[in-house]
């Protein structure tokens, strides 16, 4: 029923535009209205989020009422038919005591987004107005040579997003900066591909939990003696270990795997071995890294969070963890968007990333 | 056979002392041999395959699929290790690849994320390091000029169509003055059309610079178009050169004046019949 009323407004707001037009096509200035690609670009994706809601939606529902019969029930097997009563009464209230602590629903999370960033308002404001306290006194500290007053207050969540991204950013960069090296290094020599293979294949299924501990026995002895953000460095090192292996294989394969007739033309052409991997080789592999670093993307800020979770170091992974031992009435729904929000960026990262490959790589057939 | 060749070709040279100095030969292939290991045992694809190109001479090369033309057009490319024999261009054993041989290859072979200028000055820069760049950008827009690409020097490779790409494989094979050309089927991908305009743009260029020319090919009219011998293979394994014909048209040729050449047929005869033998 919706479906339709939907359909038959779009199919009128867009025949208003094309009056007379056979195909259902009419060009608007240099923009193309095309009713089924409308349809298919706009509106079926419009009617899946609507039908996720309303899923969710009921979903939440539901297991609030399961919830709450269980709580009534236990009030009434433990302390008698008054306090089940109480306890029905209490809830149907609303009152932040006694409600049942389940999945939220949508408009609860939609809730706990406009919290946190009334947070983040109130967080910032604060820390300007500490910096403009401090402005003068920290001028006085640079003068003398002491380290400025720095402000200690709690992050928001906004500023969550950020140390994570840095973190992930920070991670990703380290995997390039080993990975590709390595993987070109490997693709070029027969020898060396067979003699690292073991290694790849062993290491790369390991768990990031287990790099982070690798990472933290190291990096904890590194820097006893300095006073270095040590989480910061053991998460962005698990990090980029736990993600580099996509792009070292996928760089070595695509640096092997150079189609034979360019190699024959860079050995007809006696270019030197140099000019053969950058004008050559390292160029015609360019898809693949890239297809490499974008895997490698996506699973450096998939474990980041669970790093952070272990590492105790901020982000976004830290949030959801403090969340979830909180309790508190909103912590469910502020874990909720903590988790569309590492959806949604985790999404443009990709898109990001996509759109740098098509712009570097020759071939556009090939990244999808 | 060959020696007739020579004696055709008399006027490049002087006798001296019995020798014709300098030598005529461009070309030298001797007693060659390639051998694939298999692990049913050695696979003999070229055995006893002697050959003479003489300098300024178009020889095209044809037999069946899989005889070994394209075994024998790298081997002397040096992309390929010699088994047996040897090959030796003006009496210097091949070694190795090298741009003194350049390699027209069946498909473009172009890297596609350069322009058709980038890629023909690919190799210009390596054969001419001590011209300046103006120089050697001179010399890639000549050859691409000469192939008709006047208005795509800047256009990427793979924006190119198959035909246009080739044509910035032999501008990038003639900008290198090689001393030997060696094409590999180079038209075998096209459709007749656009056939016909390459083998044109490839003799008129080549009429010019009179390059060696070696050149595989499955179609038997071009193979008498473009030639001054048509060397025919015996299919394989063990192949060698199984018969050769000398094409006496006068250049320049027209695809028009040769077909109304009497002989024309006969030579189409000739090589059809050594074919389907």
């Amino acid at each position: 029923m919706k479906q339709s009323i939907v359909l038959t407004k779009v199919n009128d707001l867009v025949g208003s535009f094309s009056s007379g037009s056979v195909a259902g096509k009419v060009k608007l200035g240099s923009f193309k209205f095309d009713v089924k690609s409308i349809f298919r670009k706009f509106v079926i994706p419009l009617l899946s989020i609507l039908l996720f809601i309303g899923l969710w939606q009921l979903g939440s529902k539901a297991l609030f009422n399961m919830e709450a019969d269980y709580k009534i029930e236990k009030a009434l097997a433990d302390q008698g038919a008054e306090a089940a009563e109480a306890m029905k009464a209490c809830i149907a209230s609303g009152d932040i005591s006694c409600q049942p602590n389940t999945l939220p629903s949508p408009s609860q999370v939609w809730q706990s987004l406009q919290t946190l960033i009334a947070d983040h308002k109130v967080i910032s404001a604060d820390k300007d107005a500490f910096a403009e306290k401090t402005a003068a006194l920290n001028a006085k500290r640079e003068a003398e040579g002491k380290a400025p007053i720095t402000y200690t207050g709690r992050p928001s969540f906004v500023d969550q997003i950020f140390t994570s991204l840095k973190t992930v950013f920070a991670g990703f960069l380290l995997a390039l900066i080993i990975a590709v090296p390595i993987g070109i290094i490997i693709g070029l020599s027969p020898v060396l591909r067979s003699s690292f293979n073991w290694l790849i294949q062993i290491f790369k299924p390991v768990s990031p939990v287990v790099w982070l501990l690798l990472v933290f026995m190291i990096v904890k002895t590194m820097t006893k003696d300095s006073n270095s953000d040590s989480a910061f460095i053991i998460s962005f090192i698990s990090v980029g270990l736990c993600a580099m292996w996509a792009t070292l294989v996928n760089t070595a394969m695509g640096v092997a795997t150079v189609d034979k007739d360019y190699i024959n033309v860079a050995k007809v052409l006696k270019l030197k071995p140099l000019q053969k991997v950058f004008k050559v080789i390292l160029p015609s592999s360019l898809p693949l890294i890239f297809t490499g670093l974008r895997i490698t993307l996506s699973v450096a800020w998939m474990v980041l969070i669970a790093i952070e979770l272990l590492a105790q170091s901020p982000g976004l992974g830290s949030f959801v963890w403090e969340e979830f031992q909180n309790g508190a009435i909103d912590s469910n729904s502020k874990i909720i968007v903590a988790m569309f929000v590492i959806g949604i960026i985790g999404f443009l990262l990709d898109r990001l990333m996509l759109t740098i490959q098509n712009m570097v790589s020759f071939n556009k057939s090939e990244a999808i | 056979m060959n020696t007739s060749t020579i004696e055709n070709k008399e006027s490049l040279g002087t006798y001296e002392n019995g020798i014709l100095y300098p030598s005529p030969v461009m070309l030298d292939l001797n007693d060659l041999k390639k051998v694939y290991p298999t692990p049913k045992g050695d696979y003999v694809v070229l055995e006893h395959l002697n050959l003479q190109i003489m300098k300024e001479e178009f020889v095209t090369i044809i037999g069946h699929s899989g005889c070994g033309k394209t075994t024998m057009l790298s081997m002397i490319a040096g992309l390929n290790a010699i088994s047996g024999g040897n090959i030796s261009v003006l009496g210097n054993p091949v070694k190795g690849p090298g741009p003194d041989r350049g390699v027209i290859f069946q498909a473009p072979s172009l890297m596609p994320w350069m322009t058709a200028l980038q890629n023909v000055m690919l190799g210009v820069n390596q054969v001419f390091p001590h011209a300046t760049k103006q120089q050697r950008k001179d010399i890639a827009k000549y050859y691409l000029h000469k192939v008709g690409l006047d208005g795509a020097f800047d256009k990427k490779a793979q924006e190119l169509s198959q035909g246009m790409q080739q044509r910035v494989g032999i501008a990038r094979a003639f900008a290198i003055k090689p001393q030997v050309l060696l094409l590999d089927e180079p038209f075998g991908m096209l459709d007749s059309l656009t056939r016909g305009e390459l083998q044109d743009i490839l003799i008129e260029i080549w009429n010019k610079e009179k390059i060696t020319a070696v050149m595989i090919t499955h179609d038997v009219d071009e193979a008498i178009f473009l030639a001054d011998r048509v060397v025919m293979m015996t299919s394989g394994p063990r192949a060698k050169i199984g018969d050769i014909l000398n094409i006496d048209f006068e250049r320049p040729r027209t695809r028009k004046s040769v077909l109304e050449q009497d002989d024309y047929y006969a030579y189409r005869k000739h090589l059809i019949d050594f074919l389907e033998h």
